[in-house]
Formats: structure tokens, sequence, C-alpha cells
């Protein structure tokens, strides 16, 4: 029960950053636009973050400069893809390579320097509850704020009516436009936000989960980041399960490593990836399709609505108002 | 509301779309808006709704002068309201989301609110609109039904509608037409965008005729038909008769075929079709016809039954096999389906090509061919022009144009959508010439008078099913608007 | 006259990006205090200055050059192959699997062998891709993504694990190959006279197959419109097999002149990022086969350049990478205010 606890626990709050790049992206593609340098921006933010805060002495400072460097990024892209009208893959993934890069370069004082780091903070009373407190409550401020930011952006979308007009800029832009929303102004300010929320995974990277700055050092969890969207339909909570799945493969993987089974340690903290993209291969597969004909028409229905949802119509097109 | 508009002028590059355009609405009437595709209706309705400014000329409501609108929602907040041929709707959400999405609210969704009061509308027009079903399982009819009240709802004491009656069913009809007649009795104005006489002599009190982008005449109720015609086309057009033709050997022959896809399930279609018949398919949008059609070109594997072009059997057979044996199919999205935009007519020629292929290009004797049948089906263009640069009417000329010869079907999907009358009437030409040939024409059309001219027989979808078959020369608009509608006389 | 004025306004378009990159740069270095004159001197005498510069420089050239030209069929079907890193991995796999098999072997027998073993594996690497693609409808960069991490897994576990070398797995990659099996280069350079000729090859090919074939034109409708040329007739799937075929083939190409040029081993980031920045080239080009040589010797100059200055002013190599990106985003973002203003 103890192991499992701490197990649960160590999930929730490695996930954290994930869950924040995941979110700012689906804000991102629910508005219509493909981020798609959420690799690049991790990079970059996480050293960004860890630098200032290292230099200023102050988390805050850290985790804000690595926001501002997140809605910059996601200023390039919206630039390009909505005022220039530029292919968003194509605007996404240079940025992705320029802003890795750049991490590299800009990066090389603050590698495994010793830095800041963020305190665990239980609430009271909460974590007194059995089990549910110490899993839920005895973390830190990130992961908190990261299981605010699930619930927060699930009303969002479905409860108030900003959230509303952002499913329909996303879903239809020009019937948008004729109700009165401003297509381009608020897809800018949607994939400032969504950019903010990857800055802010970085930061939670380097000052919150792994503790420091090195070449490099969030590689890959970008791009899965961009899977988890995907895998979890462009709803928040959803999201947020395919992030705690992810989350669960690492731990896995790390207790498989420590099983000694014969298998080079070096790999196992690769797995979880490819195991990732294969869950979400397996689930938008047709051959999924084929097992749900066997259910009768109604179970069929409501599982495919479960498992999967059709992406924003209008994701990755181009919006030019009359 | 009065609405005025003056001296309309609009440019779109070097086409004058509307030129020197006057038209006065009076409050509490319906006002026709005449004219074939192409003379600048919808264009001076976008002036009126906000979508796009005039390039010259003023508007005026109620006697106050505007010098134009914003936006829509500028259009809407004056109390001007469009509803479009294609309901600007979002598919994917509910009703209620639907209803509440553009509306006054700053945080909270006004959810239960709304609810009220869009039921309250409902009763209002006798309308029975589920608040929690989703827009996308909604026939046309519906969708302009929720628009309607959506629009009431957010002020609009003016109503524009486009095409209104493409699509929706005859007792559909009567109730937007009944629908239409109590919001001018309540002082509403209602502008009615047509381009069918029929639709227009019936409802409106008054009618102005565009044609070219200027005005062609204004009439008032009750109309003389021929008058309008002649203010529409600038003469009587010479509409040719069927020539009729001898049916020869069953082409396609359908089994207990059944088809499906996510949405619908087409059951047990048994039917032959000969050399030299026109099959016309008719029913609301998405009632099974485009799953028939497509099943015809080989795009769709049925789940069940046979399917037989000239003997063989060619039931879930790859497509290949299909354009081997001497099919076509025409879709109605021109530019997703049809031709691929990027990419020159010689080159269109290249790919469309059936038969032993060269691996590599003769790009002079391509040249050649595409010179020829740019001239032989009139496309204003050269053979170097892409096909996104041409219009629509030419788009569709050059799909014609790449059908090979010695067809034996030609599956089309609404062939004459969107194209003014001179264009559709050398289509139907170039059509029933591959008719005279021996080819079989099987084709989809939401409008009932070209069903109704064209076609031998009509086989009518409702919901899925094929709930009729019907010679063309034993019934009538009216009655095919009833069959659409799921009901038998 | 207006004729030359016009032809300087065009080169002061196209140079504009250039200059916009640069100064980028220029900000950069001066940000980070390091001299942005003398780096640019090292840059370029890094990577032309002596002939074993410029033979390293045609060594990298080579693999841009190859893996571009595979990336431009793929890009001209429409399709984003990201996992063209993967495909250049499992090429270099391949090729020291057909080299562990032939370790005895002569080079005349064993390099071919070995080439064509790693084309045949970049191949089946990028059809996984098509595959899951045309019959999953799973999108080719998410599945391209995957079977990049596959490869670099594998690649991991065979060199810690069965092809470790004998005094146990580390970094450094497997048992370094026999000469024997090293293509044969000048003499005292490292650049291969017949690597150079055999991407020159690929790059006519590649041209002359988009310029004047059925399969360049059935390509390029389907890149535009996948649907409306199935209906027209095209063979969209075998088509859409062929060009992640043919990609693959060209990075596993890639893959095997790593292994038997560069390194001589299989090591773990064995595919150095060439595969995104042949797709950095194939963008930058605008999707002409023309450009592709030119801009693959400018980007290769700039990696060898880069990695001088970090050996010689102590700066850190990815400012190479840097100025490669924001050269690319400048050209991309420019194109669009061009026709922007083209349009007002």
């Amino acid at each position: 029960m103890e192991f499992f606890i701490a197990i649960l626990a160590s999930i929730l709050s490695d996930s954290a950053p994930i869950i924040f790049a995941s979110l700012g992206e689906t804000l991102n593609e629910r508005g219509g636009v493909i981020n798609l340098s959420v690799e690049g921006t991790m990079l970059l933010s996480a050293m960004a973050g860890f630098a200032v805060a290292f230099t200023t002495e102050s988390l805050v400072l850290g985790f804000l400069a690595a926001m501002i460097v997140g809605a910059i990024v996601a200023s390039l892209v919206a630039f390009g893809s909505i005022t220039l009208k530029r292919d968003q893959v194509a605007v996404g993934f240079i940025l992705t390579l320029v802003a890795g890069d750049l991490s590299s370069f800009l990066g090389v004082p603050f590698v495994r320097v010793p830095g800041p780091q963020i305190e665990s903070l239980p609430i009271p009373f909460l974590r007194d509850i059995p089990f549910i407190g110490p899993v839920f409550f005895e973390r830190d401020i990130i992961t908190y704020l990261s299981f605010a930011l699930i619930i927060g952006m699930w009303l969002w979308f479905y409860k108030t009516q900003p959230g509303l007009q952002l499913r329909g800029i996303g879903e239809r832009p020009e019937a948008s436009f004729a109700r009165g929303g401003n297509v381009k102004l608020m897809r800018y300010i949607y994939i400032l936000l969504g950019g903010a929320l990857i800055g802010f995974a970085g930061a939670a990277f380097s000052l919150h989960v792994k503790l420091g700055w090195s070449h490099r050092a969030t590689a890959g969890f970008g791009w899965i980041a961009l899977a988890i969207v995907i895998f979890g339909g462009w709803d928040p909570l959803k999201v947020a399960f395919g992030a705690y799945l992810f989350g669960a493969l690492r731990a896995s993987a790390t207790t498989l490593q420590s099983s000694g089974l014969e298998v080079p340690v070096q790999v196992f903290p690769l797995l979880p990836f490819p195991l990732m993209i294969l869950t979400l291969v397996i689930f938008n597969s047709r051959g999924l399709d084929r097992v749900l004909n066997y259910l009768p028409l109604g179970a069929r229905r409501a599982l495919t609505r479960l498992l999967r949802s059709n992406p924003p119509a209008a994701l990755g097109t181009h919006f030019e108002q009359e | 509301m009065r609405v005025e508009l003056k001296n309309i002028h609009k440019h779109f590059g070097a086409v004058h779309a509307n030129n020197d355009v006057t038209l006065t609405v009076e409050g509490g009437s319906i006002h026709g808006l005449l004219g074939e595709n192409g003379a600048g209706k919808s264009t001076l309705m976008k002036v009126l709704s906000g979508y796009i400014h005039a390039d010259g000329g003023e508007i005026s409501l109620d006697g106050k002068k505007l010098k134009r609108f914003n936006s829509p929602a500028d259009a809407l907040r004056h109390g001007v309201g469009m509803l479009h041929q294609d309901p600007l709707d979002f598919p994917p959400m509910t009703l209620l989301d639907n209803f509440i999405l553009g509306c006054d609210a700053s945080l909270l969704q006004p959810r239960a609110r709304a609810e009220k009061e869009f039921r309250e509308l409902c009763q209002q027009f006798n309308f029975d609109l589920d608040t929690n079903a989703f827009v996308s399982d909604l026939t046309v009819g519906e969708r302009q039904q929720l628009e309607i009240i959506r629009l009431l709802w957010l002020g609009a004491r003016t109503l524009i509608l486009d095409e209104p009656t493409t699509g929706i069913s005859a007792p559909q009809k009567i109730k937007l037409f009944a629908t239409l007649r109590q919001l001018a009795a309540d002082g509403k104005s209602v502008i009615f965008v047509s381009h069918k006489l029929e639709d227009v002599e019936d409802l409106c009190h008054r009618v102005t005729v565009l044609r070219r982008g200027q005005m062609a005449g204004e009439a008032k109720s009750p109309f003389v038909t021929e008058r309008l015609v002649q203010m529409m086309f600038g003469q009587q057009l010479n509409i040719g008769k069927r020539p009729n033709v001898e049916l020869g050997a069953p082409v396609i022959e359908f089994d207990h075929l059944t088809l499906k896809d996510d949405r619908l399930t087409v059951p047990d279609i048994s039917l032959s079709v000969r050399m030299g018949e026109v099959l016309a398919l008719a029913g609301l949008e998405g009632s099974g016809q485009q799953l028939f059609l497509q099943a015809c070109a080989g795009l769709l594997p049925p789940s069940a039954g046979q399917l037989r072009l000239n003997g063989i059997d060619l039931t879930r057979k790859p497509y290949e096999n299909f354009l081997r044996a001497g099919i076509a199919y025409m879709p109605a999205d021109r530019m997703k389906e049809g031709l691929v935009p990027g990419l020159s007519i010689e080159e269109h020629i290249v790919l469309a090509k059936r038969g032993k292929k060269d691996a590599l290009i003769d790009w002079t004797r391509t040249r050649q061919t595409a010179t020829a049948q740019i001239t032989d089906f009139n496309i204003k263009g050269i053979p170097t022009t892409r096909v996104e640069a041409l219009s629509g009417g030419n788009q569709q000329r050059t799909l014609l144009a790449l059908l090979p010869p010695d067809l034996k079907l030609l599956a089309l999907e609404h062939p004459t959508r969107g194209l003014d009358i001179e264009s559709t009437l050398y289509i139907w030409g170039k059509l029933l010439e591959r008719r005279k040939q021996g080819a079989a024409i099987i084709f989809a059309s939401a409008d009932l008078d070209e069903v109704l001219q064209y076609s031998d027989r009509i086989l009518v979808f409702f919901g899925g099913r094929v709930i009729e078959t019907v010679r063309s020369s034993e019934t009538s608009v009216e009655q095919l608007g009833y069959l659409i509608g799921g009901k038998k006389q | 006259m207006t004729g030359s004025r016009n032809f300087l306004s065009r080169l002061s378009l196209s140079l504009a990006p250039l200059l916009v990159a640069l100064l980028i740069a220029i900000l950069l270095l001066v940000a980070t205090g390091a001299p942005p004159l003398d780096t640019f001197a090292k840059l370029f005498t890094g990577s032309f200055g002596t002939s074993s510069k410029q033979a390293d420089t045609f060594v990298v050239w080579v693999s841009l050059a190859i893996v571009s030209a595979g990336l431009l069929i793929t890009f001209t079907a429409g399709q984003w192959n990201i996992g063209v890193e993967g495909q250049i991995m499992v090429g270099s796999i391949f090729a020291t699997w057909a080299a562990r098999g032939m370790w005895e072997q002569s080079g005349i027998v064993g390099i071919p062998v070995i080439i064509l073993w790693a084309m045949v594996g970049g191949a089946l690497w990028a059809l996984l891709v098509a595959v899951l693609k045309i019959y999953g409808k799973v999108n080719e960069i998410f599945g391209g993504l995957g079977f990049n991490f596959i490869a670099t897994a594998f690649n991991i576990y065979l060199i810690f694990g069965p092809w470790k070398q004998k005094t146990g797995g580390t970094l450094s990659g497997t048992e370094i190959f026999p000469e024997a099996l090293w293509m044969p280069t000048l003499p005292e350079l490292r650049v291969s006279p017949i690597a150079i000729i055999i991407a020159l090859f690929v790059l006519v090919v590649i041209y002359l197959s988009l310029r004047g074939t059925l399969w360049g034109l059935q390509l390029k409708a389907i890149g535009k419109n996948i649907r409306a040329a199935f209906v027209l007739g095209v063979p969209t799937n075998p088509l859409m097999l062929s060009a992640y075929a043919v990609c693959g083939a060209c990075a596993g190409l890639v893959g095997a002149f790593l292994v038997i040029i560069v390194h001589h081993r299989l090591i773990p980031s064995i595919s150095s990022g060439y595969g995104f920045l042949g797709i950095l080239i194939v963008l930058l080009s605008s999707f002409n086969a023309l450009w592709l040589a030119p801009l693959a010797l400018f980007f290769a100059a700039v990696s060898i350049g880069s990695t001088a200055l970090q050996l010689e002013l102590n700066i850190d190599s990815s400012l190479g990478g840097v100025l490669q990106g924001v050269l690319v985003l400048v050209v991309l973002l420019m194109q669009g205010i061009k026709e922007k203003v083209i349009s007002k």
C-alpha cells in the first residue's frame, strides 16, 4: 500500500509538466492552430526558466520568464500561420529546431549547476484524508496548479461563453465570424496563452521534476505532449488521462529497470516514448473499428465517443474574413 | 423594418458584380430577389448583411442612413440577419450550444434562460427541435429553423434567406413559407433570394430581378410569369426538349445491394439501368443518394448484395476495375474531389487518361490534346491554366473534357450546382450526347426541376431508403417534394 | 534600365532573409559576449579553409544532398516524413548488421552489400509509416515520431546489448569495422569521390523523375489533392508506398555512408540530425530539386564550420543549427510578407 501510494504520488507530480504542455497545446489546437514547436519551446523555456531562477534566485521570475519565452515562440507560430498564412506545420517544425538549438547555445553556462527548486507544500487537513491525502495533497504548488488547470480548462471549454466561442473558431471559423467572433484575434490570444502554458511546462521540468538544466534535458517530451493531445481527443480530462498514462509508463519503466531483466538499463528510459505513440496508434487505427464493430450499435457509439473524437474541423486551415 | 439599398456598386477584380443596384423593402413584407446564378444576388445580400463592403452606395434602415455595416454581427445588431444556403452552424455541437454561441453573454453561458426562450420560440413557430440533439443529425430544413429562431432571438427584424428552398422537402417548404408569412405579419421584413420563379410567385409581395449585376426590373404580386422570365434572362430561353432515346441492354444491375457508412444504411436496392437511360436520384441531402452514386462508381464497396456491370460481377472489386469497365464519377465538390488545385488543365489530361500510359510524359502531344479539348468544350483557359483559376462553369466543363470516350455509365453528383443557366444547358447538352452514344447516366440533384426535366426514371431516397421509383413522365415537382419529405400521397 | 533595377530588387529580396538571419546571429553572439566578425570568419575557414575542412564539408554535403532529395519525394506526395531520422538510423543499423556478417570479406564484395542492405532497411522502416498512414489512418508525423523513438531505443539496445564491444557496452558505439569495409576515400582526407558521384546521381534522377515522368506528376497530384487524384484514376496507395520507399532508401543510403565513411562503427546518435536538416533544406528550396545541391552545400558548411567554432573559440556548435533554422524561418516568413504585399 505504501509503495502503491508512493508510485501514484510520483506519477501525479512527475506528470505535471506534461499536463501543462499538452493542455497548452490543446488550447492552441481547439482554436484551430497546430503549434508543432512544443518540443523546442519546452527545451528553450526549461533553459530560460532555470537560468532566470538561478540568476535572480526567484522561482516566480523563473516561471514567468519561461512563460514569456513560450509565448514569444508561440507568437511566431501565430504570426507565420495566421497573419502570413504559411504552413502551420512548417513554421512549428522550424521553430522546434531553432528553439532546441538555441537552448543548447544559450544554456551552456547553466549546464548541471545546482539551482533553486520547488519545495513541497502539503495542504493541511486535506492531507489527512486516508489514501487520497497522501496521494494528492502532500505534493507541491506546481502539482496543485496542474490539477487546477485540468479542471479549469474543462470548465472553460464547456461552461463559459468564451470557451464555447473558442470551440467555435476551431470548428468553423466562418460561422464564428458571422456570430461576431474576431477569429484572428482570438486565435492569437489562445496561441499565446497555450504557448505560455507550454513554457510553464518547460520550467516545471527544470525547476520541479528534473531539477536543473543539461543539454536536451526535456528531449522527447514535447513530441509526446503533441501525441497526447490527439490521444485525448482535444478534451481536457481525456488529455490529462493520457498524460498520466504516460507518467505510469515511465514509472513502470523505472520499476522494471531494477528488476534485473536481460536488457541493458540504458534502454528503459527510452521505452515509454514508443509505447505512448503505439497506444495512440492503436486507439486511432481502423483495427479498433473492426473490434468495435462486434459490439451492439449503442455500445459501439458510446465507446467510440469515449475513446475518440474528431479533431476541430478547421485545425490547420487558414481563415480570411471577407 | 424598412430597408433601403441605394446605388450599390461592387467590383471583384474586373467583374462588376453589383452595378448601381437599388432595392427597397417595406416593413411587414416579403420581398423576392430573383435572378439566375451569378446575377449578383448573393453579393448584394452580403453587402446588406455586413459580409462585404460595397464600393459605393448607401444603406438605410427605417430611413436612417448608414455608411455600411462593419461585420455580420454589426448588421445583426442593427436588426439584419442572414440565413445562408448552407446554414452557418456548428455540426458537432448541440442545438443549444449553437443557439447560445454568438449571444451577448460575458462569462457564463446563459443555458437555462436560453433553453426556456428556445422552447418558446419553437412553440411560437411550431418547430420540433430538441436542444440536446446534435446539429449534425438535422436535415437542412431543421437547420434553417434553428437559424431562424436564433436570429430572431438575437433581435433580427429583417431576415435574408438565400435560396432556402433548395434541398428541403415539400412539407418543410410549406412550414418555412408559413413561418415567413407569420414574420411578415408581425411587421418584420423578409428578403427571399431565389432563382426559382414558382417559389417567388407563391410567396413574395414584391420582386426585384437582377441580371448580370444590374437591376432588370421590379414587379408586384400578382406576377406575370413571362415578364419575370424575360427580366431574368433578357429573352425567352430555348430549353431543349428531351429527345427520346431507344433504351438498350442493361448496363448496370443491382441485386439486393446494401450500402453502409458510419451514419447511414441504404438497404436492399434491386434495380437495373439500361443503355441510354437517365436515372435521377432525388432526396434531401444525405438521404443515401451519395452512397448509391459512390457504389455505382466503385468508390464504396457494398456491405451486402451484388453489382454487375455489363453482366460482369464487380461487387467489392477495386475502383480500378470500375474504371476499366467504363464508369466515370463526377463529384459535387469539384475542387475537393474532382480536380487537383495547383495542377494545370494539361496535367489533368495526363492524369485522367485511361488504359496504357507511358512512364515518360510526352508534353508536346499532351499540349495538342489539351488545346483540342479546350476548344471542343469551350473552356475559357489555356493548357497551362491552373484549374483553381477557372470559374465554376469552366471547371465543370474541364471535368467533362476529362471523361474518356466510350463510357458505359456516368455517375454524377449535382452536375450543375452553382452554375449559371448557360453553363447548365451546355453541360446537359454534352451529357445527353453521351446518352445517345449508349451510355447510361445516373445523377443526383437537389433541383427537382432538373430531376424532372432530364431523367427517364427517378429514385426517391428518404432516410437511407429508396421509398419510391417513379417515371418522370408520370410525376410532378409537387409530388416529388412530398416524396423527398417521406410522404407518399 | 528597368531590367537591371528589377534584377537588383529581386536580388535584394532574396538576399534579405540571409541578412536578417545574420543580424539575428550577430545579436546572439554579442549577447553571449562572442566576437561576431571573428566567429563568421572562423565559420568560413572552419568549413572551407583547408583541403581537409573542404573534404569534411563535402562528406556532410553527400548526406544532406541525398536525404533532401529523398524528402523532396515525400514532400511532393504531401507527406511530412518526420520519420526520416529513424530511417537513417535503421539504415545504419542494417549496414552494421551486414558488416558484422562480412567481417572477413573484401570491400569490393562487402561495401555494395552493406549499402544495398542499408537502403532496404531504410525503405522498410519508411514503409511502416506509410502502411500505418494508409491502412491505419495514423498521421505520418506521429507514426514517424513513434518509429524514430523505436529506432533510437533499438539502437541503444544493440550498442549496449548484443552488439556491445568486447570490453563492454559504451556510448562510443560498437566495435570499429575492419578497414576493408571502410568506403575508400581520397588519400589523407575523409571524403569519398564515389559517394559524391552517387549523391549527384541521386539528385539528377530525382530531378528528372519529378519533371518528366508520370510517376512524378501522379506524386504531385496526390500531394495536392489525394481524393481527387484517386477519383481521376491515380493509384494512390501504391504511389504513396513508393514515395516512402524511395525516401527511406535514400535515408538508408545516408545511414550506410555515416557508418562506412564517417564513423566506421554504429554509434548512439548516428543520424546526427541530418534527417531534420534535410527537411529544412527542402522547405528552403521551395520544393525545387535544382536548389537542393547548393543549399545542402551551404548547410554542410555551416555544420562543419560550427564544430570548428566549438574547438577554436569555445562557442557552442549549436550556433550552426540556430543559424540554419533562423534562415529557413525568415525565408518562409518573408515569402508570406511578399505575398501579403502583392495581394494588397
